[in-house]
């Protein structure tokens, strides 16, 4: 767009609501869906009430992070405070031998993954380079480099399709994530390879500072098709609908139909990270109405309308959240520190004669401090 | 005992190990059909299938990002980059992802991938198609990076980097792909090493070192050198890193001067590691400061100007001369 001074302006629309795939609505009210209600139509009182404890735990995991890292305990912390649903409802449609391949503020689906809570919090407090063995989970371990993860999830489902098996991978990414060139190649080798890998895009609108009309002109979820890649817009805040959207395309990923692209659209209601001031770039009234339409309170008003959301329950989740809180703090603090050889650890898989040069030579700095003197002559 | 040319040895070397371990896939740009634009994979993709020797997309970071994943899962991905030039795009996913997941997943997680490289000039093409970016990747942290200079190495060290857990870039000197020599194909893997520096000349004057293209180069130079009563021991590097410094440092002992060559930029590249290198561990056997005879610090020119870039002969043999505070270009009365 072309603005009076004639300077080039970039930024347009991508947040049109319309097309949303919406099962619960922003006041908990189940909305019927024909295409995608058989999707969820195992999910019971029970089921719900799992998905609710889910995002209830994630948040207060969340919440406690964010303190760990105020308190000087964690180096940074990227909240997700806000996107409990888009993670919770897409993680939860997995099996256990799909593959997830995230950035690094998917610390909701690493919980659903069962990574352990000081696996989770490691790499933050600066101890290790990452915090779980990806194998254990079938998840990789958070991606710092934009987008580059969406490649790694394509090429994994291309080894699946090898392997003929029928297991899936899924890329988390957000919506700056999409002006990447990776996100873009990615989308083009799932499409010809017709890999068996879901583009998870969780459109928070912003990307740090930057408003998502900055990367896209249209919906985000537009652009798939345009690789060949059928692509659906979900209410990011509603986990009914983002695990019955996720359960679709992974359907498809299974009966060999090949990649899908999901633009759940939700909001990051916290900062970038600890270190990001979000008053200095959007207005808080646009924090209102995201709150409005919060992730667990419409399903808790759903609960309630179910008769599934009494005092005693409420308060059963609500001291299970702060149990987990509280061992993922003592976890935290208790946590050993590394020691100054492990900087050499893994760099290679096999011995590197440089690489141990360099070390020893550093092991016998170190023990120069701590033998006794070398008398010298006057 | 078998003549083939450098390509096909590289080509023999693919298919051994596409044979003996069936996690090996190749994939690269006209790689299948075609055999690659030099031809080195020739006729795999009819013999191992479309699965195993893919046509990708023409996107390196892509090329790069799948073969990670592929990795992931247990495969050993061989990634060829059509041309040096090209390898740029993927340089993220090399150096970001590539070179760091052993470490960044405390050893749980292998990226044990061959990148194949053509590099180097002497073939009269444009821009993009004759670089030399081996000191980018012998920086890096977690990448091991050889280049080979014969067929009989072309032919062991393919399948030794594939073998390879780790990942390891290979670099191929592209002007050399038509030499023919001798190839014994029943040699044993296990025998030899990639990361040992070779003696290919024995001398008692001046230490040269090259690896790649300029291995012949500096044979010939040793040659002239004889003729004059000079005696050259050449080093073939074989390993840009990790670099075989025991093997440098006894020849360099042994002569007490040390030549590097090759056809990268001089400013930051392996000959400034070797250079430092060097007088750090022998400088008391040193009679002269390492001389470096390289292509110079200048975008790769147009092919009429190349045989001024790339270090020749004659340009070899000014740097002995240097070596050895004989008359050399140098001393004119300019000095630099």
């Amino acid at each position: 767009m072309t603005s009076e001074t004639g300077k080039i302006q970039a930024g347009g629309t991508s947040s049109d609501d319309s097309s949303l795939v919406q099962l619960i609505d922003a006041l908990g009210r189940r909305q019927a869906d024909a295409r995608y209600d058989h999707y969820v139509a195992d999910v019971d009182g029970a089921a719900l009430r799992r998905l609710y404890e889910d995002m209830v735990v994630s948040r207060r995991i969340d919440a406690e992070a964010t303190a760990l890292q105020r308190q000087g305990e964690l180096a940074l912390w990227p909240p997700l405070l806000g996107q409990e649903a888009a993670q919770v409802g897409s993680a939860r449609a997995l099996r256990a031998d799909d593959f997830v391949f995230s950035s690094y503020r998917e610390n909701a689906v690493a919980y659903c993954r069962g990574v352990k809570l000081s696996d989770l919090l490691r790499v933050w407090r600066g101890n290790v380079p990452s915090g779980w063995d990806p194998y254990s989970v079938n998840m990789a371990p958070p991606q710092v480099i934009i987008g580059a993860q969406t490649l790694h999830a394509t090429g994994y489902a291309m080894g699946i399709l090898a392997d003929g098996a029928d297991s899936a991978t899924v890329a988390y990414f957000g919506d700056g994530a999409t002006s990447q060139g990776d996100v873009n190649e990615a989308m083009v080798f799932a499409a010809s390879y017709q890999a068996p890998v879901i583009f998870y895009c969780q459109n928070n609108h912003w990307a740090i500072s930057e408003p998502v009309g900055l990367q896209a002109h249209v919906p985000i979820a537009r652009r798939a098709p345009g690789f060949g890649i059928p692509a659906v817009r979900v209410d990011g805040n509603d986990v009914l609908a983002c695990l019955a959207v996720t359960r679709e395309a992974l359907e498809r990923a299974r009966r060999g139909g090949g990649p899908s692209f999901i633009e759940a659209v939700t909001y990051r209601m916290g900062p970038h990270t600890t270190a990001d001031d979000p008053t200095r770039y959007r207005d808080a009234n646009e924090l209102e109405g995201w709150a409005a339409r919060d992730p667990i309170a419409r399903v808790a008003a759903l609960l309630d309308s179910l008769q599934l959301l009494d005092a005693d329950y409420a308060d059963s989740v609500r001291t299970a959240a702060d149990s987990v809180a509280a061992e993922l703090r003592a976890e935290c603090v208790g946590m050993e520190e590394p020691e100054a050889m492990d900087l050499f650890r893994n760099v290679y898989s096999t011995p590197h004669a440089g690489l141990a040069r360099q070390r020893d030579n550093y092991q016998r700095y170190l023990q120069s401090f701590t033998d006794p003197p070398v008398s010298v002559k006057e | 005992m078998s003549t083939m040319t450098f390509g096909g040895a590289i080509n023999s070397g693919l298919r051994r190990a596409m044979e003996s371990d069936p996690k090996v896939i190749l994939m690269g740009e006209d790689i299948g059909k075609l055999g690659g634009v030099f031809r080195i994979t020739d006729g795999l993709q009819k013999d191992f299938g479309t699965h195993r020797v893919m046509d990708t997309p023409l996107a390196e970071s892509g090329i790069m990002g799948t073969a990670v994943g592929l990795a992931y899962r247990g495969y050993r991905p061989v990634v060829e980059i059509q041309f040096d030039g090209f390898i740029y795009p993927a340089f993220d996913q090399i150096v970001s992802q590539v070179a760091r997941l052993h470490y960044r997943t405390l050893g749980r997680v292998s990226m044990p991938l061959t990148i194949r490289v053509p590099f180097g000039g002497g073939i009269g093409s444009p821009e993009h198609h004759s670089e030399s970016p081996e000191a980018y990747f012998a920086h890096t942290p977690g990448l091991r990076v050889v280049t080979v200079s014969n067929p009989q190495d072309a032919f062991i060290m393919i399948q030794q980097a594939i073998a390879c857990d780790d990942p390891v870039v290979f670099f191929e000197p592209k002007r050399r792909y038509h030499v023919k020599d001798e190839v014994d194909e029943g040699a044993d893997l296990a025998s030899s090493s990639m990361e040992q520096a070779r003696v290919v000349r024995v001398g008692g004057d001046v230490t040269v070192v090259a690896y790649g293209p300029l291995v012949p180069t500096v044979c010939q130079a040793a040659d002239a050198a004889a003729d004059e009563g000079i005696s050259l021991e050449v080093v073939d590097l074989r390993s840009l890193a990790p670099i075989d410094f025991p093997t440098l440092e006894d020849s360099v002992r042994k002569t007490g001067r040390l030549v590097i060559t090759h056809e990268a930029a001089e400013s930051g590249g392996l000959g400034a590691e070797i250079a430092a290198s060097i007088t750090d561990r022998c400088f008391f056997n040193l009679e002269h400061a390492p001389v470096r005879v390289t292509g110079f610090d200048v975008p790769y020119p147009p092919s009429k100007l190349e045989s001024h870039h790339l270090p020749d002969l004659d340009r070899i043999l000014d740097g002995v001369d240097r070596a050895l505070g004989r008359p050399n270009s140098r001393d004119q009365g300019f000095h630099s």
